[in-house]
């Protein structure tokens, strides 16, 4: 049924319906709400939350829930996430399975509660210490907050692997019709899980491998992993992007910006297309390209200083001129805003890029 | 197994050795081929001695399958090559954290925090104080050996004063590093924790005391008590520099009269009962029982084709709700709604301001520039953002007439004064639904007998609704009698 609700809240919404029954975490604006969802709901449905002393607190409260099979979750935002990176660190190292959502806002430092988008390095390229990826799904509607989170889970536990759902602070802070339906949710066995029974005692959870030889064998087989995880997961939105000429890249709050803004420039002709990564990691690059392909210019907007950019750079080297625009500090660009940037970059209006290759 | 014999003569208690392993251990350790009938510790260590006393504990108490065992980043980091139970092996520091995500996750096991004195009285102090200030029903077992073993010998809190390590070369000085951190007695200070003890292992006696500690703290946890803290001095021979024997004494000599052997905590009282929430089924606490979209059916009489507003106050006024009830409005009626609130610094200095899009298609921004409508419900917010609103729009503004020296902005203008009017009803908190009233009469988004029975089902105080409905009818009307302040058409919004 449709109701109106906060994205913050439609996250805890879509984790209980995939069977999430602990949340661990420490209040950060602007994803507070997610916890006090979690206060609310999860003890009147058998399930548990409890507000840590520290993010630090938090993510292990998590490792250890997951640890014993659970479906768990916490929320923060930068500095928050900063401080869970090497308890993330130790989740990926155990193949643990758990959700973690980051509400991003304004950084580096304290900075502020604005949106931004400039934890994409901090959760697609790592963050914490050692060789692992995170699974990193980025909602740019309140109905994308609940069904990405319900995704997560699923993938988290797919690949015991975390998964990260990387929303901003407007889409954490918006209200919209949410559309939600109880089902039975298929939670898959753990049988790995350490769970305080005859039949778990032999299990060992760690991230320790003392000898160089098992921690490289331990390493190869995640990378294994993640290799399968990138083509089998990548996903992606286009909107006109089949002629699209110019082609503006963008995730969550931005790639709504963008859509009005195709929607207008193509009301009067011009061939602009929308590419949307929903996961970014796994990056859908190869779906980027074929959407590039008959692009003269690729646009990619952030509320960074161009952190995506580098994969979309990766994901088309050298074939396609690649631009960079990005707000920062809380500022979102306007559709005005980005139709400008668009129209400078109108082939028949530009010069031909000379390092062009075609 | 160890037990306990009472000297018929003496009246001493003595210790009777029984050598031979407790079935809580492995037969052979997962370690290198002529390593497997050994641990990894050193002679004389106390760590190997409370592994015993603690796998004793299990297999005599039969918990052996119901345990869990969290091993810390230390020396006893390898804790699982040993304990023939489950095992999670943490992060330095963070058992308790990770403690308390597992036993919350199986209430009904036996779950062991296992920490040396840089992991728990270090690293990890934060963990410990709230694992157990929330009473967790874990054991915690907390081997002080003065001195951060696993990496060579560096200073640890609980290092004594004087005491040289490599990186208290000249002795732990006070002034410089402070005194040793008893953490027992910290403990202790806290309500929740049930049992509290510290005991060592420095001779026989002593370490028949640590075994009863050791036996009744598990002991609780089975019972579900709650918290148990039970702190082992303990030798480390090693990083001391010291023979076993004499690693054992220098306990007794130095350590004990830093760090007395006591029961600081034995609660008798039960602590408070749950007191959970009662349970209700998910679809009820989701609230995604029973479709509200029944009256509306997503069908619209106006044309239309879809709306933004900016709405903006101070807080108080009522601000965000107006903006939710447009939403919600909308929701009902099979439109795809936005709502956007201005959140952060901004409501702290009493401002408050929200994005509404009311659409028949997928919205795109939902962030406006250009809003069809401005709700401005006071001057600021009026110099704010109507510069914003394009010809073809209008602006609703809670006053009598525009500040003087305001330039005409392109849209058009109704000055209602909404607050007045409300106040005249009897609450000046209903001045948002007067300039509801009026909206909707602007722009013929919702019918009023819309607006009305959401307000019907959620003002719960019927004088209050009373005001509500008179409200709607004001704004209405208040439009209606508006002297034109701009150039009169309809927003782009509509067909
Ligand atoms: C975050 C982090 N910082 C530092 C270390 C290095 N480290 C490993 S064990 C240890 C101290 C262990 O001392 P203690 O807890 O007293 O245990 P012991 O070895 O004496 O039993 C340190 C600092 C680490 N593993 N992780
Ligand atoms: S270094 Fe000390 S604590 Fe570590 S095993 Fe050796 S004696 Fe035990």
């Amino acid at each position: 049924m449709r109701q109106l609700c906060k994205g913050n809240v439609a996250v805890m919404k879509g984790a209980i319906l995939a069977g999430c029954n602990a949340y661990y975490g420490y209040p950060i604006t602007p994803a507070s709400e997610i916890a006090e969802a979690a206060a609310k709901f999860l003890p009147q449905v058998g399930g548990t939350f409890i507000q840590a002393e520290s993010e630090v607190a938090a993510i292990n409260m998590v490792y250890g829930a997951a640890a014993a099979g659970a479906r768990v979750m916490t929320a923060s935002s930068g500095p928050g996430l900063s401080l869970m990176q090497e308890g993330i660190s130790y989740l990926a190292g155990a193949e643990l399975p758990c959700v973690i959502v980051d509400v991003m806002r304004g950084g580096p430092g304290l900075g502020n509660i604005a949106p931004e988008q400039s934890d994409y390095f901090a959760t697609v390229k790592g963050g914490g210490h050692g060789n692992y990826r995170n699974i990193v799904l980025a909602p740019a509607s309140v109905q994308e907050m609940a069904s990405l989170t319900m995704l997560a889970f699923d993938l988290a536990d797919k690949y015991r692997n975390p998964a990260v759902v990387l929303a901003d602070g407007f889409i954490g802070q918006m209200m919209e019709a949410l559309d939600l339906e109880y089902a039975e949710c298929n939670i898959p066995a753990k049988p790995w899980a350490v769970k305080g029974t005859p039949e778990t005692r032999a299990n060992v959870v760690s991230s320790i491998y003392l000898e160089s030889d098992e921690l490289e064998d331990h390493n190869r087989q995640m990378e294994a992993k993640y290799i399968r995880a990138q083509n089998a997961e990548p996903r992606c939105e286009q909107y006109c992007t089949d002629d699209a000429e110019i082609l503006v890249v963008g995730y969550g709050i931005v790639s709504r910006v963008l859509r009005s803004m195709v929607e207008k420039a193509r009301a009067e002709g011009l061939p602009v297309g929308l590419f949307r990564p929903i996961t970014l990691w796994p990056f859908p690059s190869k779906a980027l390209a074929k959407a590039a392909a008959h692009a003269t210019n690729v646009l990619v907007v952030e509320l960074s200083n161009g952190q995506m950019l580098e994969d979309v750079r990766l994901a088309l080297i050298g074939r396609k001129r690649v631009d960079f625009y990005g707000r920062m500090g809380g500022n979102v660009p306007t559709v005005e805003e980005l139709r400008e940037q668009v129209e400078a970059r109108i082939p028949s209006r530009t010069e031909v890029f000379a390092g062009e290759v075609e | 197994m160890a037990t306990d014999v009472k000297d018929e003569r003496t009246g001493f208690e003595t210790y009777e050795a029984v050598h031979e392993k407790s079935s809580v251990f492995y037969d052979l350790y997962e370690r290198k081929s002529d390593l497997k009938q050994q641990t990894h510790y050193c002679p004389g260590c106390g760590h190997g001695v409370a592994h015993k006393l603690i796998a004793e504990a299990l297999q005599d108490l039969g918990l052996q399958d119901r345990t869990i065992f969290v091993s810390p980043v230390g020396c006893s980091v390898f804790a699982y090559y040993y304990f023939d139970v489950g095992n999670v092996q943490v992060a330095h520091g963070r058992a308790p954290a990770a403690a308390t995500g597992i036993k919350r996750a199986c209430p009904d096991k036996i779950v062991i925090s296992y920490q040396g004195d840089g992991d728990l009285a270090a690293i990890g102090t934060a963990e410990i104080v709230h694992a157990a200030n929330r009473g967790e029903k874990i054991t915690v077992f907390f081997i002080n050996n003065g001195i951060y073993g696993m990496t060579g010998g560096q200073m640890a809190p609980t290092t004594l004063v004087g005491q040289k390590s490599t990186t208290s070369p000249f002795g732990r000085r006070p002034a410089n590093e402070g005194f040793p951190i008893h953490m027992a007695e910290l403990l202790a200070t806290l309500q929740a924790p049930v049992y509290v003890e510290r005991v060592a292992l420095c001779d026989n006696k002593n370490i028949m005391r640590a075994r009863r500690a050791v036996r009744k703290a598990l002991e609780l946890q089975r019972d579900g008590a709650g918290f148990s803290f039970v702190e082992i001095l303990s030798p480390c021979p090693t990083i001391w520099g010291k023979e076993p024997v004499a690693a054992r004494s220098w306990v007794l000599e130095k350590m004990v009269p830093e760090f007395p052997l006591a029961v600081f905590r034995d609660r008798k009282e039960p602590l408070p009962a749950n007191g959970a929430p009662p349970q209700r089924p998910v679809i009820e606490v989701l609230g995604i029982k029973e479709a509200i979209n029944n009256h509306g059916n997503g069908k619209r009489t106006q044309p239309f084709k879809g709306l933004s507003i900016n709405i903006a106050g101070f807080g108080g006024q009522g601000v965000l709700l107006l903006g939710q009830l447009l939403a919600e409005m909308g929701t009902e009626q099979g439109l795809e709604v936005s709502w956007l609130p201005s959140y952060g610094p901004e409501m702290r200095s009493g401002s408050a301001h929200c994005w509404v899009i009311l659409s028949k298609s997928r919205i795109g921004s939902p962030l406006t520039a250009k809003p069809d409508v401005l709700i401005a419900m006071n001057e600021v917010s009026l110099r704010k953002f109507a510069s914003q609103v394009p010809s073809g729009g209008f602006i609703l503004y809670n006053g009598q007439t525009l500040p003087e020296d305001f330039p005409m902005p392109q849209a058009q203008v109704y000055c209602i004064p909404a607050s007045e009017i409300a106040d005249k009803l009897g609450s000046a908190k209903a001045a948002n639904i007067v300039m509801m009233g009026a909206m909707l009469e602007e722009t013929g988004c919702f019918e009023p007998s819309t607006a009305t029975r959401f307000l019907e089902a959620k003002v719960k105080n019927p004088s209050l609704l009373e005001i509500d409905i008179k409200a709607i009818a004001a704004g209405r009307e208040a439009v209606d009698h508006q002297v034109n302040l701009g150039p009169l058409s309809q927003p782009d919004g509509f067909a």
